[in-house]
Formats: structure tokens, sequence, C-alpha cells
């Protein structure tokens, strides 16, 4: 069971209705659901677009653009039809905070799709639920179709002469499709392969109209900053990154779960005192802070507000939430290999950099780990991870390399001590279980 | 199209597929949806299913290949009725995922991507699921099973060995 936890320090946003039954929606209205929407409605596209400039809304999805801005970017003016797609393909390892939202509060993403799509003047949104997701799809329809019977969705949206549609749509299991491009591809039936940019999708994006495609729990915020106010919720962040996240602790912590903290908040607070600390007591080693792909941080390094630019600022990203702890326990060389494994086996194969680079650094790690490194192989690695960063249609291949950058700069000596066919003197799990009886 | 009258899918499901070509602005976009519910129903997406999406969706057979794939849950060749998928993922990893895997193998004596002789089960290493603060995960057809053991695990996989029927709720 995904379950809820709680603590203190947390302040409840996006997750003020889990728990509560609000995928139905009779409870969803009486916790002030819809209203959002309404108020959308009056403020019209300017009114909109300033409201979420003013919350300093930044997307949740990675990148951390801010949202007003991006919406903003869509012209006015289109030829063909303009449409909204919310990412739910939350695949980025240690990031699982996009099911919560889809499981307790499917409305709030309806309803910022509606609020995105009024901004933006498109007439029909996509909500892209990746294949495992099975059991959230059949929420999100329920809810869609609830959304429908209200007069919510369709033609004459709450009464207001504008129609709107939103359609539920499931991949099928692939990483790389949670990348903005790739997931237009795959929305209409194609294999997802990222597309040359410029354009950017603001301008030609779905079917080759203007597109604005938002995190899920991006837009699953829109309704809670109409809800609150703008300038309420961006108090609550740091300056730049407004209102909340919902950060996934997971790995080594006494209590890993999905906590909604303010922007900036403390990471080793949030590690020790939300998470309760590193499990069994023991020794922190590392912290992955934003997702598989985010550069690693050192124990000394954690002492850092949670945001976009206090992270980057410490040489690493905010990333998807994916807050992942390692103890003294753990073989960073074999963390990085199955980081790499994970990133050669998602790599759609179209730029040679990433298609190549995985794989090389994957065998290499492998063998590596195995015991049959050799000194050249440390500045190879690094070198060859170096020269795959900028080099391809999408992060991916960014994603690949960072972290294993972080991990040859910060743990070289680990590396070495690998060298020379000695046995890994750090797992003491992990594939330590996978060695033959 | 004259699908309906020689369809290979259950009627429900024929009338969902001619109902989702008309949802979106192209019929192409239902094709990755249609795929994954197709296999659901026949087990595996065998040529004649291939066949009658291609023709719904109205692009060549070969098309719908190149799209097959390159997602990771289509496949073409049937898997058992429990498909028993472990993440082993950085954070399933942190927590025992390798263990978990390690102990499927033994216990249901066949490797990653293979299948018991019974069909009953057939496992599968995969990345992430989205079950990292509940790990380790395991997903068996598109149940979640989170914060397991190694014990905990076998009792799950004894449950639906007993059960055979238990899961009924998801597809394969």
């Amino acid at each position: 069971m995904a379950y809820l936890v709680s603590h203190p320090d947390e302040v409840k946003v996006v997750s003020s209705r889990f728990g509560k039954g609000a995928a139905s929606i009779e409870t969803y209205l009486a916790l002030d659901g819809y209203s959002s929407a309404r108020k959308a409605i009056e403020l019209g596209s300017d009114g909109i677009i300033a409201e979420m400039k003013a919350s300093n809304l930044r997307g949740r999805g990675g990148a951390g653009f801010p949202t007003g801005l991006k919406w903003s970017f869509v012209p006015k003016q289109s030829a063909k039809p303009k449409y909204v797609l919310l990412n739910g393909d939350e695949s980025e390892p240690g990031t699982c905070k996009d099911r919560l939202i889809f499981e307790h509060d499917p409305h709030s993403a309806i309803e910022g799709v509606i609020i995105a799509g009024l901004a933006i003047g498109a007439r029909m949104g996509f909500i892209y639920l990746r294949g495992e997701y099975r059991y959230l799809l059949t929420i999100m329809e329920r809810a869609i179709d609830e959304a429908y019977a209200h007069g919510f969705l369709g033609k004459n949206i709450f009464g207001s002469g504008i129609d709107f549609d939103i359609r539920s749509h499931t991949g099928a299991g692939a990483y790389e499709v949670g990348e903005e491009s790739a997931l237009m591809e795959s929305l209409e039936g194609k294999r997802g392969i990222p597309r040359i940019r410029p354009p950017f999708p603001a301008v030609v994006g779905l079917y080759g109209g203007p597109t604005v495609i938002n995190n899920a729990e991006t837009l699953a915020t829109v309704p809670h900053v109409f809800r609150i106010g703008a300038a309420e919720y961006a108090k609550i962040g740091t300056e730049r990154n407004g209102g909340t996240r919902l950060f996934c602790l997971s790995g080594n912590v006494e209590r890993p779960g999905v906590y909604e903290l303010p922007m900036g908040y403390n990471l080793k607070k949030m590690i020790y005192e939300v998470g309760g600390g590193i499990a069994g007591g023991r020794a922190l080693k590392a912290v992955v802070p934003g997702g598989a792909s985010t550069p690693v941080l050192l124990p000394e390094e954690i002492d850092i507000g949670m945001d976009f630019d206090q992270v980057g600022k410490a040489g690493s990203m905010l990333g998807s939430g994916g807050v992942v702890v390692l103890d003294d326990r753990v073989c960073i060389v074999e963390f990085a290999l199955r980081t790499m494994r994970f990133y050669q086996h998602e790599s759609c194969g179209w730029c040679i950099p990433c298609r190549e680079g995985t794989d090389w650094l994957k065998k290499t790690l492998t063998r590596f780990h195995a015991g049959g490194g050799v000194a050249k192989d440390i500045d190879n690695m690094r070198y060859l991870a170096e020269n795959i960063m900028g080099r391809t249609l999408c992060p991916l291949g960014d994603a690949a390399a960072m972290p294993t950058i972080g991990f040859l700069k910060k743990f070289r000596k680990e590396f070495e001590d690998h060298l020379d066919g000695k046995p890994c003197a750090y797992a003491e799990q992990g594939d330590a279980a996978l060695a033959p009886a | 199209m004259s699908a309906e009258t020689q369809t290979l899918f259950s009627p429900g499901l024929a009338a969902r597929f001619d109902r989702m070509v008309t949802l979106y602005p192209q019929r192409r976009s239902a094709l990755v949806p249609m795929l994954l519910y197709a296999q659901d129903e026949m087990g595996a997406l065998n040529d004649a299913v291939i066949a009658e999406v291609a023709s719904r969706v109205g692009i060549s057979e070969l098309e719908v290949r190149n799209v097959i794939s390159y997602y990771s849950m289509l496949h073409t060749k049937p898997r058992g009725k429990y498909h028993v998928q472990v993440c082993t993922n950085i954070s399933c990893m942190l927590r025992g995922g390798n263990e978990l895997f390690a102990r499927c193998k033994e216990k249901l004596k066949i490797e990653n991507r293979e299948t018991t002789p019974d069909g009953l089960f057939s496992l599968e290493e995969v990345e992430c699921i989205g079950a990292c603060s509940w790990a380790p995960a395991v997903q068996v057809n598109y149940d979640f099973h989170e914060n397991l053991t190694p014990e905990s695990l076998d009792a799950l996989l004894d449950q639906y060995r007993t059960q055979n029927g238990l899961a009924d709720r998801g597809g394969r």
C-alpha cells in the first residue's frame, strides 16, 4: 500500500485533500473543489497568467521552469488547435508523488488542466499516465466522467460558453516518454523519440498545435494557487520558488514517505527530523537529492534549502523531488552501475552519444564492479560522461551523465579501491545477495 | 470499419475500441492504449491482434510492430498468468530489491523473462515503478505490493499460486 505519512513541519497544500476521499466529486466539491476553475473563468487568459506568474510556481517535473512564463509563450492566435498535456508518466527513479495525487485527488489534476486550457485558449487537454499505473487510470477515468456529468467538462463548461474536453491516456512502459517531446510522439501513437527543438511545444506541439505540457504535480497545484491566492502561495516558499513540494523520501531512512514541505526546507532536517534519520541508526553516506539523474551530495553538503536555486548552487538539482538516502553500507560503484543500467535500458537510441555512451558506461561499470577495472577506466568514464552532456536531443543523455560525473568526482577513492581485482569492500547489501550460493 | 463482425476481441473491448479511435484528433493516438488493452485480454500481441489493431487505427502492421518494440510493457509472446515484476532500481535496491528478485528466481525456479512450465508465473526485473517511498516493491500484473520482505514475498507468491484467480482485477 502506498500509505500516507505525516509530519508537523508539513504544509499541506497539494496534499490537503489526501486521505479524505476526494477522488469522489461530491467530496471534492465539499472541499472547495472546482471553485478555482470558476475564478479562472472570471479572470480570463491574461488574469490567469498574471496570477500564475505571481505565484512563483515552477515546474515540478525537474527543470523548474516558471509555469506562468511557460503558459505566456503560447501564441494568442493560432491556426491550429491548442492543447494542454498533463505529464503523468512519472518514471524518474526515486519519484512516487504523482501516484498519490492521482489516487487521492484526481480532480485537482483535472481542474489544473482546465485552468491551463483557459489560460492558453485550448479546447482539449490530455492526462497521460504511465502504463504501470492502471489502477490510477481507472480512478482518473471515473473522475473525468464525474466532471462531465457535472458540466465541468464538455460543452459550455460551468455555463461559461467555453467548451473543453479532457481525455485520459495510458502509456505502456517507457521512461523516455516522460520527456515532453517524446510524450507528444507517444500520445500521437508513435515510438517515443524526442523532437528537435526549436520549435518548442508552446509553438508547435501536439498534432502541430501550440501545446502546454506540465508535470502532474504542477497542474494539481494550480487550483490551490487560485484557492489560497497567488501571493499567499508564493509566501510559503522562498524567493522565486513559490509554495510547497511533494518530497519523496526513500532509501535508508527510518520513515520513508511522501512529505509536502515548503520550498527551501532544509535537506538535513528533512532527512533527520522528518524522515527520522538513517535507518537502524547507521551513518549517512550520500544523498541523491532529486531523482536518479541528479548529482549526488555528500553528508557535509546537505545543510541546504531544498529549492531549485539553492540545490543548483550546491552543484546538484532539485529535480523531481525524489530524495534518495544512502547509508554507509552502500557501494557507490554498484549504485552508479545500477543507475547506469537504468539509463542504458531507457535510452531510446536515437542520439548516438546517449545510446553508445550509456551502453559503454554500463559495460565499463559492470566490469569495474566485478573487479576487472583498470586505473584508466576512471578517467575514461568521466571523459565519456562529459562528452554525452549537451550532445543529445533530449535531457536523457545529460540525466545519465550528470550522476555518473558526480559519483566519479566525489567517490574517486571508492572506485580506486575496486582496482586490481580487489573484491568490493563496500557492498553489504545489493548484489551481495545475488552472489552464487 | 468491418471489424465489428469479425473481431478477435470480446464485444465489450471491441465497442471500447470503436469509441477510442474517435476520441482523439487523430485515430492513431489510440494505438498505444489499444495495444495494452488488447494484450490484457488476449495475453499477447500476436500476428492476428496486430493485424486487427492496424486495421482499426488505419496504419500498416509494420508501423504497429515498430511501436510495440519501443514500449517495455508490450510483448508479442505470452507470459505467465501472473507476471511478477520486481523493481531493483535504486530506491528498491537500497531496501532489498535485489534480494527479492533472487528469491523470486529461487522460488519460481525461473530466470529473468522466463515463464514457469505450468504457465502460472513469469518473472521480470523492471525499472522504477513509482513505489520508491514504499520500497521494496513488486508489481504482479497491475497490482502493487510494497514494503515486502523475502518472507512476505513468499507468502504473496503462495497466495497467487493457491488462489489462482485472486488478482483477476487486472489483465496480464
